[in-house]
Order: C-alpha cells, then structure tokens, then sequence
C-alpha cells in the first residue's frame, strides 16, 4: 500500500536526520534583549558569511534571557546574552547559585529612546518633567500628588501646542518601557525636580523614598492619553502617520528607519541623532551590553571568534556596520575598554 | 363563517392575499440577498487583504541592483584558493572606478554605501563556483542597500517637507498681516524696532540681537505655542546693525525696517512649500552619484529570487525565505509523521472497535474540545514538556512539529472518523459476508474507501499548521539563521509565519515590503494545499 511506502520512507529519512545531527558540535547560542538582537543578528551573519558556523540568535528579552543565561554551564545553555541595560543583583545571584560565577560584561554602544511624531504635526521640543506631567499616572499639583489632569500640552505649559495629549508606547513587559520609566520618570522624580519631589526627598529617609517613588512614579497613566501599542514598533509608526497630534515612544532605530515620515521631539532643545544620544546631551539613551559565560569560551567552537567579530571596529567602531544598522556607537576609550573586557575574558 | 372561510382560501385576486404573497416572496428575496450580501462582504474583506498586502509587497518581487565591471586580478585573488581574497576591496575598487571624481575618503565611504554590504560575498559565491573567473573582466550585478533599493522602488521620497504644522501656522500669521513681502526675488520681514540711544550710537550685535528678538516675539503675543526665531535669518542681525549706522541721523525711537527672513521660510512663501533632503540620506551628493549611475543605465530591477533562495539577512535587500521554507517543511513532515498514523488509529479504534459507553463518550467530548484549544496553550505546553521535562533543544523543527501535530491531531481524527462513517455499512458487511475478519474489513476496504476524506482533513489541518505562529514562537522556533547550510531535524531553524512575524517586527525600511511579500508567499502555500486537497477529493471521491 502506498500508505506503508510513505510511512517507511519518512521513517528512514527521520532516522537519518537524527543521526546524521547528533554527531556535529553545537553552534555558538545568543538569547537576550529584543534590542540589542539587530545587532547580535549582523555579527552573526557576517562571522557565518566569513566562514565561521552561523550562531543561533533568539530574541527573549533582557529578563528571559538572563534566566535562560543563568541556568547553569553546558550545553544546552546559552552562551551570550544581550541585554539593554547592567545585570542585576538578583540576576547575578541566580548565576551564581547555578555555577555560572565568571561572566564578563561588553558594552555595546547606546540606543537612544526617541519620542516622535508626524512630520504633518507640530514641531515639539519637551523637557522630561513636562514628559513625566503628561504620561505619569500621578503627578503633583498644588503640593498634592493626584490623578493626572492634563488633558492638552498647552494645560502643561502655555508655550506647548493646543493639542489634546495622545501618546502611543510600549506595554509594561517591554525592555522600553522599563527603559522609558527608568529615564524619564525616575529621574524626574529622583532629582526633585518638582516641588513635591523635592520636599519628597528632603524629608524622608533614603529607603522610604525610593520605596515612595518606585511606587507613585512608575505608572503611566491608564485615563485614555497614554495607549498601549503593543511590542511592535512598526505599529506605533503606522498610527503616528494616521494621526498627526499623537507622539510615540519607541527605540531610535525605527525614527531613523522613518524619519521621512516622522520628525523627533526634542528633549530640552536636543533632537536625537547619532551624535547627541552617543555624547549623552540627548537625556533619553540607555546602554547596551552582552554577557559571556567564560566556561563556555573554550568548549565552544568558535565562540571566541565571534566575540572578536563582534568587538572588532569594523563592528563596533565608529565607521562599523553596526552603526549602520543604527547602534550609537562608543567613544574611543570605552570602545577600548570594552574590546579588551571581551577578548582577554574579564570577569565582572 | 364558513363564507368567509372560503372566500378567504379562494379568492387570491384580494388585495389582504397579494400583498401577503408579495410579502413571502419579499422575504424569499430577502433570505437570498442577504447571503449574497455575506459573500460580497466575506470576499471584499479578503479582496481589501490581499490588494493592500499586494500593494505593498509587490516591490520586495524584485531587487535593485548596480552593475558592475570588475576585474578579477589574478595577483589579488588566488585561482587555487579563490576563498581568501578580498572581495570587500574588489567591489570597493570597481565601484569607485565608476566615480573618479571623488577623491576624499570620506566621500568614498559615503559613496560606496550605496551598494549592500553583502555584495562582496555574491562575488565571493560567483568566484568560487568558476574559479577560472579569475584574470578576467565579469560583469556582475550587486544588489543596492536598502535605503537606495527603497528610494529606486518609490518607497521613500528624496525630499520632505521641511516645516512643521505649526511653524508653518506661525509664518502664514505673518503673512496673513501683511509683514512679509517681497524684494528682488527674497522675502523680508517688516519689523518695528524700539532702539535706545545708547544703542544708537554703539549698534553691538549682542544687544541688538536680544532686541530684536523682543520685538519679533511682541508679534506673536497672545498666542500658545512658542515663539518661533528660526523664521528670521541669520544675517537679520548684521543688516539691522548696518542699516542703523547707515541712519546714523535717525531720531525718534522706533525703527521700521525690514529684516531678511531664512532660507526656508523664503522658500515657503515664494513657491508655497519648503522641501529638504530626505534625512535617512547622508547628502544631496551622494544622492547625485546614485542619479548618475542611474543615467548611465548601470541600475537594473530584476526579478528577486534571493526572495525565495537566501536565508534570513539582517539586510533587507539581502533576506530571503528559503530558511523558514525549510524549517516548515522539516516542522511539518514531523507533524504529518505524528498526526496522521496516530490520528488514523486513534479514529479507528473510536470508529470500528470501541464500545459506545461513558468512557468513549468522554474521550469524544474531550477530542472536540482539543480542537477547540488555543494553539498557544499547546506551545507552551511543548515549552513545558518537550523542552523543560525531556530536555529537547530549543528551537528545533522537531519540537515544533511534535507541537504541531498535537494541534493537528483532533482535525484529523475528527475528519478520518466522519470519512470513515461515511463508508455505507453494505460494503462491511459484504466483506464479513465473504468471511474477512474485522481487520481484514478495516484494511483492505473500509479505510482505503475512506481515505480521500483523511486525506482532505489532514492536508486542511497541516495547512492550519504551516500558518500556526504562536506556539511556535514560545518553543523558539524564530531564531535568526543566517545560513542553511545546517539544515536537520535537530538544527536550529525558523519557519514561514515565524518569518513574518520577525520580519514584521523589523525598523529598516525594506522588511515592510519583505513582510507583506512573505505573506502572499504563505498564502500562496495555503490556497496551493486547499487546491490540492480538493482535487484528491474530487478524483478519488467515491460516489455510492
């Protein structure tokens, strides 16, 4: 019957397959930030074009993919993850626990968080406590934190457009939202650069007062003018075409990818570009880093290879590819820092 | 009442009877265009995908690319080892060949970003497939980078508008009050300027700068927004501290005069719109080379078959879909090798053998229900099982297709049990009639009668599978593979719908396109296995 032909061909094809991958050494495995991914995914392919065997690079962000990471040494655990912003204590302690103690840390280069909008709408130049005003879930009026009352820019401050605030950004479980909170909010608040904070901060003692504002400065607001815009970036861009009044926040990348179409908003009279974000007078950029299980250096075929790829400046430097794609890249000392970090596996 | 009765039933000519006939036959018209209406509104709404998907993935169909001479020196690249040469500086140097004017180096490294970064490895390919290349001129078209590929296509423009709405807005106030006017082809400002004498007879240009300033923001008073200076031009200053040492006699204290305004609000108000380059583009010069390699005719836009024969890139103009094509495959041929034995025995059993009690009722229940499961529940699931508890790697077409097949098995056996139903009880019982046993029954007539029925139900539940996304994407199975050269059942791999989501999720430019394109293709797939399916139907159908 042909049924039996079909079932025994496939079954010898599988057994094939199966035998046949067994035998091969493992490629190099990179999971972490969604973030740094584009870049993680150019190296990869350069290091597999340039003959080297093509490492298999997932996207699971920062988070997951620090718990994937830290999940012991051997094989079927990664070797490098990507993550947009430092490891964390906790994150560290999970490695440790797990055996994986000698990790060394890259810095990659900065991305910028830009908040943009049409090209068809109003040219904005913001400051972070005006952000912090529109988005924030409470915000202090009249030395009283309340339920945010804005409703337009121009309720925040008089020299801002007449146009009701409608913003499209990431949702909670995104690295740029935390990012976003981190740099905006957090700083807002922290620096008291608001009465309210001010007072805030003068009075309390320095673990109530990072308990208060880790708990009144971190939510957005959930009244109608900040949407939830999914983890797609793309999508916030579309939307932001279709309604010239609304601003976005999203990563630098997809501004400069659409800056045809989209026009930044500046912060505090500094407009996003390769420049201002890589020299820090743009006040929304975050680091970029990858870790490195050390153990895995040796055993890995390739794998050193790879991170002299990725280090290398015709990577990472300032005329790389990377940069093309969009990374802002590092100055030249902390270029070097990084590049000796990586290849001499400097433990963290 | 009787009269009445059969006056009713007989006389059709009243007027109370028509209408209530006319009234039937309304609805009858109605039941019919109101089915013909759900079949315009279903096939518009798959019309308006595909045209809109069309529409913008038509461009990703071809790919534009620079022809190019080069020659292939014999002391630069090894005839033996064609591998360890640098192509890089090859394709530099016959590109730059086409631009002796430039000069600078950074002039040539803007220019050479025209062409995609992997055209050296196309040449690379070319040469190592006929290394008797070498010592020749070939000529070899490389494919552009993506901005330039987008800007040939159409998708991006040249030039933008330059101005915001509300600068815009700000500089149309002006106008509409009669202060902006026009001289020997540049347009001025007409200002009204209070000047202390101090500042008369030493006209410094810091002080006269803030002045100024106070003076051209008194115009916007009582407006919202902020006061816009940038309509003013640089020079401003430097003409109003000239023409008041040039009035050095003036007396009183205000002073009219007219003040250049910039370049771009110039633009604005004699030819009605302000434009500038394109930001993603670096500069009008290397926009000027691009032009004339276009007029030189060296820029072509064939077909794109790196669509359909590389593996993922991170460059747009370089992608393709030949690795998820693969990992599809491989994740279904798995799912197919699973399901459809396990899927057939299983509606077997049900069908032919199992006795009709509690427990086959609720093993019924339970496989309509699975049916019924979100696939994301079986993707974690096989993140739970497969990955977790027996320890599989991540991102293999092996546990995608086991994830599959568990969401295809219901439909198959859902379908095998209604084609085996459907089989008439005379050919049963004429084949124990004859003496077969029940297996004998089963095997050799019931399930071949059957199969064109199992067959449509399975290819319809792979058909589900190939365009299932979410299960496959908490199994990992969207992994970037930049190669396929590796390409196994315990390889790490992507697969069609993963692709696009990937793709979809991607900033540059070229992957919008790319994205839409590969969804046509995963259509295409689809509608090709409906087709196929109703053609095993149609030939092998057996009518009793």
């Amino acid at each position: 019957m042909l049924f039996k032909k079909i079932l025994k061909f496939a079954g010898t094809a599988l057994t094939i397959a199966v035998v046949a991958n067994a035998a091969e050494a493992r490629e190099i495995k990179i999971v972490g930030s969604s973030t740094v991914y584009p870049y993680t995914q150019a190296v990869a392919e350069e290091f597999a074009r340039s003959g080297g065997a093509a490492p298999t690079v997932e996207s699971t962000g920062t988070g997951g993919g620090m718990k994937i990471f830290c999940q012991g040494i051997g094989e079927q655990y990664p070797d490098i993850t990507g993550a947009s912003r430092a490891m964390k204590a906790s994150e560290k302690a999970l490695c440790d626990k797990n055996g994986v103690s000698d990790i060394s840390e890259v810095l990659i280069g900065y991305d910028g968080l830009s908040i943009a909008n049409s090209r068809e709408g109003d040219a904005m130049d913001l400051t972070k406590v005006q952000i912090y005003q529109a988005l924030a879930a409470k915000v202090p009026v009249d030395g009283k934190l309340v339920d945010n009352p804005y409703e337009t820019w121009s309720d925040i401050d008089a020299d801002l457009p007449d146009v009701a605030i409608i913003a499209y950004g990431p949702p909670p479980t995104s690295g740029t939202r935390d990012a976003f909170v981190e740099l905006v909010f957090h700083e807002v608040c922290k620096n008291g650069e608001l009465e309210f904070w001010k007072n805030a901060k003068s009075t309390l003692d320095k673990k109530a007062f990072k308990k208060m504002y880790s708990a009144d400065c971190t939510s957005m607001r959930q009244d109608g003018p900040f949407i939830e815009a999914g983890e797609n970036d793309n999508l916030i861009v579309q939307r932001l075409n279709a309604d010239p009044d609304a601003v976005g926040i999203f990563g630098y990348s997809f501004l400069y990818e659409n800056l045809d179409s989209l026009q930044p908003v500046a912060i505090s009279g500094v407009e996003p570009d390769l420049d201002t974000i890589g020299d820090g007078s743009y006040g929304i950029a975050r680091p970029l880093y990858f870790y490195i299980k050390n153990a895995h250096r040796k055993v890995i075929v390739g794998m050193q290879e790879f991170i002299a790829q990725y280090v290398s400046d015709d990577a990472m430097g300032p005329e790389g590819y990377l940069s093309e794609r969009g990374l802002v890249v590092l100055p030249e000392a902390e270029l070097k820092a990084s590049q000796s970090a990586a290849i001499d596996a400097k433990m963290m | 009442m009787t009269d009445i009765s059969s006056e009713i039933s007989h006389n059709w000519a009243s007027s109370n009877a028509r209408s209530r006939i006319s009234r039937r036959y309304r609805r009858d018209r109605w039941l019919r265009n109101t089915g013909v209406g759900a079949i315009v509104v279903a096939m518009g709404l798959l019309g308006i995908l595909l045209t809109s998907l069309a529409f913008t993935g038509y461009v990703a169909f071809t790919t534009t690319k620079v022809k190019l001479e080069v020659f292939l020196d014999p002391a630069k690249v090894d005839r033996n080892e064609p591998g360890k040469a640098s192509y890089r500086n090859l394709v530099r140097e016959a590109f730059l060949a086409n631009f002796p004017e430039l000069k600078k180096r950074k002039n040539k490294r803007e220019a050479i970003k025209i062409l995609s970064s992997g055209a050296q490895y196309i040449l690379r390919d070319k040469v190592m497939d006929e290394p008797e290349l070498v010592g020749q001129t070939i000529s070899v078209l490389l494919p552009l980078s993506d901005p330039f590929d987008q800007l040939y296509k159409g998708v991006v423009p040249r030039r933008i508008n330059a101005l915001a709405r509300n600068r815009i807005a700000s500089f149309e106030s002006l106008k509409q009050r009669g202060l902006i006017s026009v001289e020997n082809g540049s347009s001025y400002l007409s200002l009204a300027i209070v000047v202390g004498p101090a500042i008369l007879k030493n006209p410094k240009r810091g002080p006269l700068k803030k002045i100024m300033r106070r003076a051209f923001a008194e115009l916007f008073s009582g407006e919202t927004g902020r006061v816009n200076y940038k309509i003013l031009s640089r020079d401003a200053v430097k003409i109003l501290q000239a023409r008041i040492r040039k009035d050095v006699n003036f007396a009183g204290d205000k002073l009219q005069v007219k003040l250049p305004i910039s370049p771009i609000y110039d633009a604005l108000n004699r030819t009605g719109k302000a434009e500038k380059l394109n930001p993603r583009f670096k500069s009008e010069k290397v926009l000027d080379l691009f032009d004339a390699l276009v007029t030189r005719g060296m820029i072509a836009s064939p077909f794109s078959w790196e669509l359909f024969v590389n593996s993922d890139s991170r460059f747009p103009e370089l992608a393709g879909l030949a690795g998820a094509f693969s990992g599809s495959l491989l994740a279904l041929l798995v799912c197919f090798l699973i399901s459809f034995p396990v899927g057939i025995s299983a509606a077997v059993y049900l069908e032919e053998f199992a006795p009709k009690n509690k427990f086959s009722d609720f093993i019924e229940v339970n496989i309509n229900n699975l049916a019924a499961v979100p696939s994301v529940v079986f993707g974690l699931l096989g993140l739970a099982v497969f990955i977790g508890f027996l320890g599989m790697p991540r991102s293999v077409p092996l546990v995608g297709g086991l994830v599959l097949a568990l969401m295809t098995l219901p439909t198959i056996i859902v379908s095998t049990r209604a084609a085996l139903k459907s089989v008439p009880p005379s050919i049963r019982e004429a084949a124990l009639g004859v003496g077969a046993s029940k297996h004998e029954v089963v095997l050799h007539h019931v399930l071949p009668l059957a199969m064109p029925g199992i067959l449509t139900g399975t290819i319809i539940g792979l058909a589900q599978a190939l365009g299932e996304t979410a299960p496959l994407l908490l199994i990992g199975m969207n992994a970037f593979i930049p190669s396929i050269e590796n390409v196994g059942l315990l390889d790490p791999a992507t697969a069609l719908p993963t692709q696009i989501f990937t793709w979809g999720d991607s900033p540059e430019r070229g992957f919008v396109s790319r994205t839409s394109a590969a969804i046509l293709v995963l259509i295409g797939f689809l509608v090709t296995m409906n087709l196929l399916a109703i053609y095993l139907r149609q030939k092998f159908e057996t009518k009793w």
